[in-house]
């Protein structure tokens, strides 16, 4: 302990010092003129100005999602705060952790309508994992130091802290604790044993498995286990929109995504199978639709989530185990071994051969057309150009899903979407994010028309920082998946779906410094693609792809319907 | 089914807007909801009375365990318990009724607390099933006003709700 004092602000600074941060994405304002202040004077990490707040977190969220580090943004209070609204309620809803400094009024000034006061705390409430006022300075490092412990451990989540502008200002010593512990916060790390010794059993035992991974598999870097088992007891295995990259696309086992725009073998394995380990995932509505008719015939449920609550919340399982997925994996990998026991062979290669007269329906085929692009030709283009090897994050939409289905990603924490929460305006952003945090890797970012309007002042940003994105626009000028529900189930009344006056993307793009395309031929695609990645390798490149208008995402579940109600083609 | 549910929490500003956040967000009912510290300064101890199907008690004892100011959560309905709820009724007491209505505060082991010329306040402890019966014995017309606590709960013999 040293009695050297120091401001509220050098104190927030040390802080982030102190956790290794390397990025803090933020926007300056009054009530963080301090701290701003303090960031001027310091280079152990980068300060990324951002064009609008909310980019700023989705930059934050996504530098979290890529490297499974905290991602940090700061913004002052008010509409700093409200701004960052958006952000924080798309990380909270996928789970990622990310500490959000936010700007108060000075604390004398709280609950008077003061300038650009507005109640953080209260606002944030429910799409935080937590979050905390700081009254006093001698409370601030502790609090920066539960944050960021709160964040990362458990089932992580976003958490803000509010920081009044006095307290900035204020003096006091600093002292980083090594290690904070709390009374009313334990997260569960290691399952329980015996739980865990039924499930291998029951593993063992299954004559129809489905192995069924989410998010948590890339959140609790379960990877690794994920595939050792699979690959060990040969079974099939499905993956949420969050979990793709758990377990390598293009490998025969993977059956594809399920849910509402998986694939047919996916979803009818999921409702025929008798054992469903769950890892990670959330039965929630887009993946199993409707629960009532979510596997019909008779089975039995594994699940192995972080977080107890997850568990059991829209389908009743019969194993629950809470703890670190890669823990538990690693646990019950322990036990199949340990018994030497194997699958029965002949009962899986029954169910293999009915997966597979599923799989030969070939539900992601789609008519190529002619002189037209496919908007599904340009993500296959974008794999083959990128190798796999990219970084893809996108916005929301059709060209989302398309991204999914045909982009075959073979690790995790390629694959950055809003796939909880589904904001519009996050591709951006989180490609920036992305490229910070890896800026020799490949980033593209597949976006529509709408979504990419959303946040497109960032391209500013990226000119500032030289980040050499690859903004794949899927150009159908429509809000394509409005248009797709108002076909399927509003008899084609396209209210408000269509999109007009678009801006001349190229001269946009040009505009802000970057290279711009538009890309009218399916025969220029792959040309274009090669450019963007190859000549044009260290330029942000917008790709304006002209697709196919009426395209629609399949095969598809309408909400509410039960898995085995797809409508193919 | 009715459940009471008992919480230790940290006695943090703001911990009790995320319980009655938590409660109206999942919508989740509340019946009643006490909270006061503890002889520990430092916690709180809340009970809420709330109704719900096992699944969705199942899920609110959850989501409660999850927030990060919660310490401890128990719901006292798995287990022999006690509940009490505190009320303060004042009453017209004029001519004949004065008699009455003191008999009747007597069978229920109430006490008059606040005597004036037309009214009586009377004070009643018991299960929330006696404090609802007391006021339906009585007549209508009388009551002038009601004021509950709602119910508190503790465990019965060693169920300890502590850390
Ligand atoms: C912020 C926000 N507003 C509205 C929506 C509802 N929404 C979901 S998809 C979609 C259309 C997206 O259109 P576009 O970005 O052009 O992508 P496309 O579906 O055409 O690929 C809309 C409006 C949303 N997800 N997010």
């Amino acid at each position: 302990m040293s009695d050297t004092q120091l401001t509220g602000a050098e104190i927030v600074v040390r802080c982030l010092q102190a956790e290794g941060v390397e990025y803090v994405f933020g926007y300056p304002g009054g009530a963080v003129l301090n701290i701003y202040d303090e960031i001027y004077k310091q280079d152990s990490f980068t300060h990324v100005l951002v064009r609008h707040e909310q980019a700023a977190l989705h930059a934050a969220d996504a530098y979290a999602r890529s490297t499974g580090r905290v991602g940090v943004a700061l913004v002052t209070s008010g509409p700093g705060a409200t701004n960052a609204v958006t952000g924080i309620a798309t990380a909270y809803m996928d789970s990622i952790p990310m500490v959000v400094l936010t700007g108060q009024v000075p604390t004398a000034a709280i609950g008077m309508d003061a300038f650009q006061e507005v109640d953080t705390v209260g606002i944030t409430r429910p799409c935080v994992k937590h979050n905390f006022l700081v009254k006093d300075i001698k409370d601030l490092a502790c609090t920066i130091k539960k944050a960021f412990y709160i964040a990362a451990s458990g089932r992580p989540g976003p958490v803000v802290v509010d920081i009044p502008k006095d307290v900035t200002q204020h003096s006091h010593e600093f002292d980083y604790p090594e290690q904070v512990s709390m009374r009313s916060y334990n997260p569960t790390s290691k399952g329980h044993a015996g739980q865990i010794k039924k499930a291998a059993q029951m593993l063992l035992e299954a004559k129809r498995p489905v192995i069924y991974t989410g998010g948590g598999v890339v959140l609790g870097n379960a990877a690794p286990q994920v595939t050792e088992m699979t690959r060990g007891l040969g079974y099939p295995i499905t993956s949420t929109l969050m979990g793709l990259g758990g377990y390598p696309s293009p490998d025969p086992l993977f059956l594809g995504m399920l849910g509402m725009h998986g694939t047919y073998e996916a979803n009818m394995a999921m409702q025929h199978c008798d054992v469903l380990l769950a890892v990670g995932a959330r039965f929630d509505d887009r993946v199993i639709g409707n629960p009532k008719h979510f596997a019909k015939e008779y089975h039995r449920i594994i699940h192995i989530d972080v977080d107890p609550s997850s568990i059991s919340k829209r389908v009743k399982v019969d194993v629950p185990i809470v703890g670190d997925v890669s823990h538990v994996l690693d646990e019950i990998i322990k036990h199949v071994h340990a018994s030497g026991e194997r699958p029965d062979q002949a009962a899986l290669k029954a169910w293999w051969a009915q997966i597979e007269l599923w799989r030969a329906q070939d539900c992601l085929k789609y008519d190529r057309g002619e002189g037209v692009i496919k908007p599904q030709y340009v993500i296959e283009k974008l794999y083959e150009v990128t190798e796999g090897k990219a970084y893809v994050t996108s916005d929301v939409g059709q060209h989302q899903m398309w991204a999914a289905q045909y982009y075959q990603f073979d690790q995790p924490r390629r694959w950055i979407n809003s796939g909880g929460l589904g904001t519009m305006g996050f591709g951006l952003p989180a490609a920036m994010g992305v490229q910070f945090a890896h800026p020799d890797a490949m980033v593209a970012c597949v976006t529509g028309e709408g979504s990419i309007q959303m946040n497109i002042q960032e391209l500013s940003t990226c000119t500032e920082h030289k980040l050499p994105i690859k903004i794949v626009l899927l150009n159908n000028g429509y809000l394509g998946m409005v248009r797709q529900w108002q076909e399927f189930f509003y008899e084609e009344r396209y209210a408000e779906s269509y999109v007009g006056s678009l801006p001349d993307f190229v001269k946009l793009a040009e505009a802000y410094g970057h290279v711009g395309m538009i890309i009218e031929k399916p025969e220029d695609v792959e040309p274009a693609l090669r450019d963007a990645f190859g000549k044009y390798k260290d330029r942000l490149v917008f790709l304006n792809f002209l697709t196919d208008p009426r395209e629609n995402v399949y095969p598809m579940i309408p909400a509410g319907k039960g898995l085995s109600e797809m409508i193919l083609v | 089914m009715r459940h009471i549910i008992s919480l230790l929490m940290e006695n943090e500003a703001g911990a009790l807007s995320r319980v009655a956040g938590l409660f109206s967000a999942r919508g989740y009912n509340i019946e009643s909801l006490t909270v006061a510290p503890t002889e520990d300064a430092t916690m709180s101890r809340m009970t809420i009375v709330t109704r719900g199907s096992d699944d969705v008690i199942e899920q609110i004892t959850k989501q409660l365990n999850k927030l990060v100011d919660i310490v401890k959560v128990q719901d006292l309905t798995d287990g022999s318990h006690i509940e009490r709820e505190l009320m303060l009724v004042k009453v017209r007491a004029t001519g004949e009724m004065r008699e009455e209505i003191k008999r009747m505060a007597d069978i229920f082991r109430g006490h008059i607390i606040d005597v004036a010329d037309k009214t009586y306040t009377i004070e009643l402890t018991g299960t929330v099933a006696k404090v609802d019966a007391f006021l339906e014995a009585l007549e209508p017309s009388v009551i002038l006003e009601t004021v509950r606590t709602g119910a508190s709960g503790i465990g019965r013999g060693d169920r300890v709700l502590k850390i």
